[in-house]
């Protein structure tokens, strides 16, 4: 149960963590002078539209931009009665796009789950991809192998990742024919999941993960390679080739699985920056998820939406370090329950 | 030699306790740490090509202007989206010394694109320092002169070709670096400054301050950057102007990347601070503050070094990035994100590859950063095989 009681405490700190960060995103959002709706309202009285005006006004009223900072951030929370009682994030109710003149949560909508699956997908890759040539490049190191991999590691470190999606859309679209744009053919958008609207996103995924999953998957090799050589250097591993044991299933058998817990904890470090990395590639590539949807708010101005936007991509970076760290204390009997780094 | 009474043979030296020692040896535990460090990092030889290169591009950076054949915002009506010449020596068999053939360019009424043909019959020579587009070296002194440029004003060279203002893609690269290079730097001084100050204030006092500052840095390292970097720099007003632009955009790299340098900095102090030598210090009277410049920070400076030259590619491509996406520096600015801005699309990548060519000293100068930064990391520790 002691696993139980480490989950809710880890809990804990992450609602305690996502407290901060949305004050932090309060203040991002409020920084740029001035706020959609008085700019809005200084443009409709330039070329003397009073109806647009009163609307303006209205909304002003009704989403409590005309009180003091601290109260409007304790309405947007939800901590604090606003115009219609206790609505805000925590009670469900995201505000208003000003841009797009609808609920947030109507514009947002789908594009949360796509976002979600593109990162799981890029997280995925990175698995799949960094466990195999990290193992390989520390087994074989000092060979072709090692430094082909860390040739190509470094590429994918040093390669702005925009310009690797357009690169590859451009050549994966000429050579294997793969769709160009989008997470999923026109036809199938708004339409209820079927079995030929899956396929058309597994094939619109590929480059996308591939693109979001190289930097960190570059990043996660290297670390990888360096824990397996640390490992490798040990008597037990000495003893185990003495014995006479198959190499192949010695590795496997014993350094893996100590090179394996940093590979698992650093899931933690990597998340923020693979998921940065989606929301630029998805601009790029018009993938529907939260990242264009970002950009369009941050340009306009329509506090609520980015600093809606900005609330959720912290919270998925954050339930993904929480579940890696739960994980690790899992997998390894050393980690005592006290939490990292005490 | 002298012989005792009691006729044993004795050295007249003085006693050198380290004799044994062989000469080279001594000469190396004498040698300052640089050389030690210097000397190992010799061997790294990725490291040090690239610490060449990347010297040599800073030292180019201020007269970018005398290299450049052309202004980074001169237009060439005539010749828009012209494709690279490349520079040639034989003409027909027969040396003339550098060389490009003239482009000549023309409308094609059926797919909208300029088509330009080499004249193949008239080569033209380069000329080399030649007067051309007033600039400043470093920004001051007045010039004329440019390192090579073509004879005929209406024919340009465009060593990488042009891009949809005709403007010279190789001349906009060379004055994007001095933006694109420097970037990093201040980023990586503000990162530095706020790192160190946090990192030993939470290292030194350690209490409910280590703890605050523990939580800030959990915190901040746990948010992606990028739609943090977006959010500050939508925040820049647009009438800014483009250098104000700059250096507040190159503050709020150096903002977020700070929690990374003072949580390593805050682990060596929080180690060295229990070492045997700074006790003595401590016993022998220096102050704290004494220890900490003469004792602490000597030790552990080189490492922060590495580190920040491994975080200054991150601060390269974060500019890449924001400027790429337009809320990072804005034409007439010229930076390597702000020309790629113009390769945002497919169509260009497939019609005018050119124009993604920047590309390639972003990579190039991120990779040796890179190599640079693990060379200094292997050689910091000169006593360590």
């Amino acid at each position: 149960m002691e696993i139980l009681k480490y989950a809710i405490y880890r809990f804990g700190t992450m609602l305690l963590t996502l407290l901060v960060v949305s004050v932090l995103v309060f203040a991002i959002i409020n920084l740029p002078p001035g706020d959609y709706l008085s700019n809005q309202i200084a443009e409709l009285q330039a070329t003397g539209q009073s109806a647009g005006v009163a609307k303006a006004e209205f909304l002003r009223k009704e989403y409590a931009l005309d009180k003091p900072l601290w109260q409007q951030y304790m309405i947007w929370m939800g901590f604090m009665p606003g115009p219609h009682g206790f609505s805000g994030m925590i009670q469900g109710n995201f505000g208003w796009s000003f841009e797009f003149d609808s609920p947030v949560a109507d514009i947002v909508g789908d594009t949360l789950w796509l976002t979600v699956l593109v990162n799981l997908a890029a997280v995925a890759f990175v698995y799949a991809v960094a466990l195999p040539l990290g193992v390989l490049a520390a087994a074989r190191a000092r060979t072709w192998v090692d430094y082909t991999s860390a040739f190509i590691g470094y590429l994918g470190l040093a390669t702005p990742n925009f310009l690797l999606a357009l690169i590859l859309f451009y050549y994966g679209h000429r050579w294997f024919n793969l769709p160009i744009g989008g997470l999923m053919a026109p036809e199938f958008e708004g339409v209820p999941m079927n079995w030929e609207k899956v396929k058309s996103i597994l094939v619109h995924l590929i480059v996308p993960t591939f693109v979001i999953g190289t930097a960190g998957a570059s990043a996660m090799m290297q670390r990888l390679r360096a824990n397996m050589l640390d490992e490798l250097g040990k008597p037990y591993v000495e003893t185990a080739i003495a014995k006479g044991m198959k190499s192949s299933r010695m590795l496997a058998k014993y350094p893996l699985r100590v090179a394996f817990n940093p590979f698992v904890a650093d899931i933690g470090n990597l998340l923020p920056s693979m998921i940065s990395g989606s929301v630029l590639v998805s601009v790029v590539l018009g993938l529907q998820t939260i990242g264009p949807t970002l950009l369009t708010a941050l340009k306009t101005q329509d506090m609520f939406l980015s600093g809606f936007v900005l609330m959720f991509v912290a919270l998925l970076t954050l339930i993904g370090t929480m579940i890696s760290d739960v994980l690790l204390v899992l997998l390894d009997p050393r980690i005592r329950y006290e939490g990292r780094g005490t | 030699m002298t012989q005792l009474p009691d006729g044993r043979y004795v050295d007249d030296a003085p006693f050198d306790p380290q004799a044994s020692l062989l000469e080279i040896e001594r000469k190396d535990l004498d040698a300052p740490n640089w050389l030690l460090v210097w000397r190992k990092f010799r061997t790294h030889k990725l490291g040090l090509i690239s610490g060449a290169f990347l010297l040599i591009c800073y030292l180019l950076l201020p007269v970018a202007g005398f290299i450049a054949p052309y202004g980074p915002n001169q237009r060439h009506s005539e010749h828009l989206y012209s494709p690279p010449q490349s520079i040639n020596l034989f003409h027909q068999g027969e040396f003339i010394g550098p060389y490009v053939y003239p482009l000549t360019s023309h409308a094609d009424l059926e797919t909208f694109q300029w088509v330009f043909t080499p004249d193949l019959e008239n080569p033209q020579n380069l000329e080399f320092f030649c007067e051309g587009r007033e600039y400043n070296i470093a920004g001051l002194i007045p010039s004329t002169t440019h390192l090579f440029c073509s004879p005929d004003e209406n024919s340009p060279v465009f060593l990488w070709g042009s891009d949809r203002l005709g403007r010279d893609i190789f001349s906009r690269i060379l004055y994007g670096a001095q933006l694109s290079l420097t970037v990093g730097l201040i980023g990586i001084t503000v990162s530095f400054v706020l790192g160190i100050f946090f990192g030993s204030l939470a290292g030194y006092f350690g209490g409910k301050t280590d703890w605050v500052i523990n939580r800030v840095i959990e915190i901040l390292r746990s948010l992606p950057e990028l739609p943090l970097w977006l959010a500050l720099s939508a925040a820049v007003p647009s009438n800014w102007s483009p250098v104000a632009v700059f250096f507040i955009i190159s503050i709020i790299l150096g903002i977020l990347d700070w929690p990374g340098l003072a949580r390593s900095v805050r682990a060596k102090f929080l180690s060295l601070r229990e070492e045997e030598y700074v006790r003595a210090a401590e016993m022998m009277g220096a102050s704290s503050g004494r220890v900490i410049r003469k004792h602490l920070l000597p030790n552990f400076m080189s490492h922060l070094i590495a580190s920040a030259t491994l975080s200054i590619p991150a601060m390269i491509l974060g500019e890449t990035a924001l400027s790429f996406l337009g809320l990072g520096l804005r034409a007439p600015a010229v930076s390597w994100g702000v020309m790629l801005n113009d390769a945002q699309n497919l169509a260009s990548i497939e019609i005018y590859p050119w124009t993604a060519i920047p590309m390639l000293p972003i990579v190039v100068v991120v990779l040796a950063f890179n190599f640079l930064g693990d060379g200094l990391r292997d050689s910091l520790d000169p006593y360590q095989q």
